[in-house]
């Protein structure tokens, strides 16, 4: 056979249009290594350096003969074997949508994404935090939802109704990333009588005009950042969800090799009313020294006028600096590199993210994270002896 | 006046103009028959496409990607296309999406959404010669091939396979590409692209593309197989279409960002 027709055969196999009456499924199983190279801090954390986990995601998907019509249900499973608090099994889509030519009704669980800042996600606020999964804050859980999408020549706009609360996940007693105390995720205490039936409500109005692309974002509800409470007898902290109100704003303007992005929130929260704000620049340098590579730089300042009854944030007067290394090869081998500088009391967070492809169906992932400087004041005081790295590999299928 | 003096300056002056007049002749003929080219894809309207990406190195391994593309036909010469281009392999970006809304000499308009965040971002499109996802072809190669993106220069004609082949020579107009010029070979008879050498920023031959089993689809053209080959690494990446599928009815609300996040 030559290798033209193997190349068609190849081609017509591996061409499936998932479109039109057809159903998608595929997935991946991840295996993840952490090591640590402090002993733990606090009593009843597993001294164990090596820690392993397993994750699932399996991604079944389907659409209607019509277009017009889908359906997603995309499980996951995580199993730790150092700490039970980090086993997870979540939704992260199980939706059905409908859509005509300038609208969009979504029933069910989703995922949803605001913003444009690298360092930190103030305007994105819909999904509750997997924080057990990664402490990055970008592992989310799926929110059920009811959402409206319309779209009209002067944006869009989408307005949520979310029935049904996600509690933050947690790291437990076994686990690293914790206070001196474990949170207690089985004894929340809500501000709101309808605990975590609560109904919150979401509006976004986005669109872009010529190089600016802009975001506005009203939320009332449910915060999905909790303050913590000492447990009566003394032995864990109660996480506790306050009603906040919540306006925000994201823009990004784009000029050649510039991205300069800003992101802001004002929030009425649980003791006071106060702003938030994100910004700063990302600058790519192309094919750097005639090589297929692209180098970016990321600056970004952070700012958080919140008082110290309200939940707790790393992000409160950070300068970031980082460093985005993609290699455009066929592996699509990329690096990220960060360092958060807290300039008041010189807290220092350090994370390095590399990846690549291998073969045509694994994917290895590898993290380095690392802290230091922390005040008694400081989000990451608790966590100055949990530095770690990570080696993940996963298989697509 | 002297004579003697002036008849040299004369002649040289109306050998000069004759160049001149030669050179814009040249280039008017050139805009000619890329033009005529350009408008046997007129009034397509949109299409949808399924393709294969087949990228070797040059040591002869192969690896593969899956891709679709949506394109939104702009009639208007001045404005660019609309595109959109999702990816279904390798499994670990499926989902990967690249909306462009092509400009004729302005950079273009371009978001990507990364599955994996759920995230739709503007990306800048300044970066016209980077490779397109690790393949052979840049970014100004695989976005919409706009008529007035370049200027043209009627070169001679020569055989190309069965058909003649008229042999143009373009120049981009637009800012950060990454030739000097390109040398583009169309057909005297279907007015179809089948050849294009593309000179780096040194005036080096870098690229070869080939443009292959071209079929007619009621009037309008397209090749199912696009060659491109790197002479400077020995590197190629092979574009291997399906049917295309033209007024699929695809509408101006198909090529919004927001559609990003509502694509699967």
């Amino acid at each position: 056979m030559n290798r033209f027709l193997l190349v068609s055969l190849l081609a017509a196999l591996s061409i499936s249009p998932a479109r039109g009456g057809e159903v998608d499924i595929s997935g991946s199983v991840e295996m993840q290594a952490r090591a640590f190279w402090h002993d733990p801090q606090w009593v009843g954390q597993d001294d164990q350096a090596l820690q392993g986990t397993v994750i699932s995601t399996t991604e079944i998907r389907w659409y209607n003969e019509g277009g017009n019509q889908r359906a997603a249900f995309i499980p996951y499973l995580r199993w730790d074997a150092t700490d039970e608090e980090r086993n997870l099994t979540d939704l992260k889509e199980a939706y059905w949508a409908i859509e005509g030519d300038d609208y969009e009704l979504l029933v069910g669980a989703n995922t949803v994404f605001w913003g444009v800042t690298e360092s930190v996600h103030l305007v994105d606020i819909i999904n509750q935090t997997d924080f057990a999964g990664d402490i990055d804050g970008e592992d989310k859980l799926g929110q059920p939802m009811v959402s409206l999408m319309l779209q009209r020549d002067w944006g869009e706009i989408t307005a949520f109704v979310m029935p049904h609360f996600r509690e933050r996940t947690f790291t437990g007693v076994d686990g690293r990333f914790r206070a001196p105390l474990p949170v207690d995720t089985d004894n929340p205490v809500f501000q709101s009588s309808g605990e975590e039936d609560h109904v919150d409500f979401a509006l976004r109005y986005s669109h872009y005009i010529g190089d600016i692309d802009i975001g506005l974002n009203l939320f009332s509800g449910t915060s999905r950042e909790p303050r913590f409470i000492p447990a009566a007898d003394g032995q864990s902290l109660l996480p506790a969800y306050d009603q906040i109100d919540q306006f925000g704003v994201d823009v990004q303007y784009t000029k050649d090799a510039w991205l300069w992005k800003l992101e802001a929130i004002v929030r009425d929260g649980v003791t006071h009313s106060f702003a938030a704000a994100v910004g700063g620049f990302e600058y790519t340098f192309y094919q750097v020294s005639e090589s297929s590579a692209d180098v970016g730089l990321l600056l970004e300042y952070q700012y958080d006028g919140r008082n110290e009854f309200e939940p707790v944030t790393i992000a409160d007067n950070d300068v970031f600096v980082g460093t985005r290394l993609a290699f455009n090869d066929v592996q699509d081998t990329a690096v990220l590199a960060g360092l958060s500088y807290d300039t008041d009391t010189s807290e220092t967070f350090v994370n390095i993210e590399a990846e690549r492809r291998f073969g045509d169906d694994w994917f290895v992932e590898l993290q380095v994270r690392a802290f230091s400087g922390a005040g008694q004041s400081d989000a990451t005081i608790w966590l100055q002896k949990d530095d770690y790295a990570q080696l993940s590999l996963a298989r697509y299928f | 006046m002297n004579f003697k003096r002036e008849i040299p300056a004369l002649l040289a002056a109306v050998f000069l103009m004759s160049i001149a007049y030669a050179a814009q002749a040249n280039q008017d003929q050139g805009f000619e028959i890329a033009a005529r080219s350009d408008r046997t894809d007129l009034g397509f309207g949109d299409s949808e496409v399924e393709l294969q990406m087949v990228l070797r190195n040059a040591a002869g391994q192969e690896s593969m990607r899956a891709l679709r593309i949506a394109t939104l036909e702009k009639p208007d010469e001045s404005v660019g296309d609309k595109s959109l281009v999702v990816f279904d392999t390798p499994r670990d970006i499926e989902g990967t999406a690249l909306l462009s809304h092509a400009k004729i000499l302005d950079p273009d308009d371009q978001w990507l959404y990364l599955p994996a965040l759920k995230r739709v971002k503007r990306i800048s499109s300044s970066n016209k010669s980077g490779p397109f996802v690790g393949s052979e072809f840049a970014f100004e190669d695989f976005t919409a091939i706009e008529l007035n993106k370049f200027d043209y220069t009627y070169v001679g004609e020569v055989p190309c396979g069965d058909l003649i082949c008229d042999v143009l020579e373009r120049t981009p107009r637009y800012e950060n590409s990454g030739y000097t010029r390109q040398v583009s070979w169309v057909d005297q008879t279907h007015f179809q692209i089948r050849k294009v050498e593309f000179y780096d920023r040194r005036g080096d031959l870098l690229k070869v593309l080939e443009l292959t089993d071209y079929r007619n689809y009621d009037g309008i053209w397209r090749a199912h197989k696009l060659s491109m080959s790197n002479v400077q690494t020995n590197k190629q990446t092979d574009l291997i279409y399906g049917d295309y599928t033209f007024n699929a009815g695809l509408a101006a609300n198909d090529f919004v960002k927001g559609r990003l996040s509502r694509l699967r």
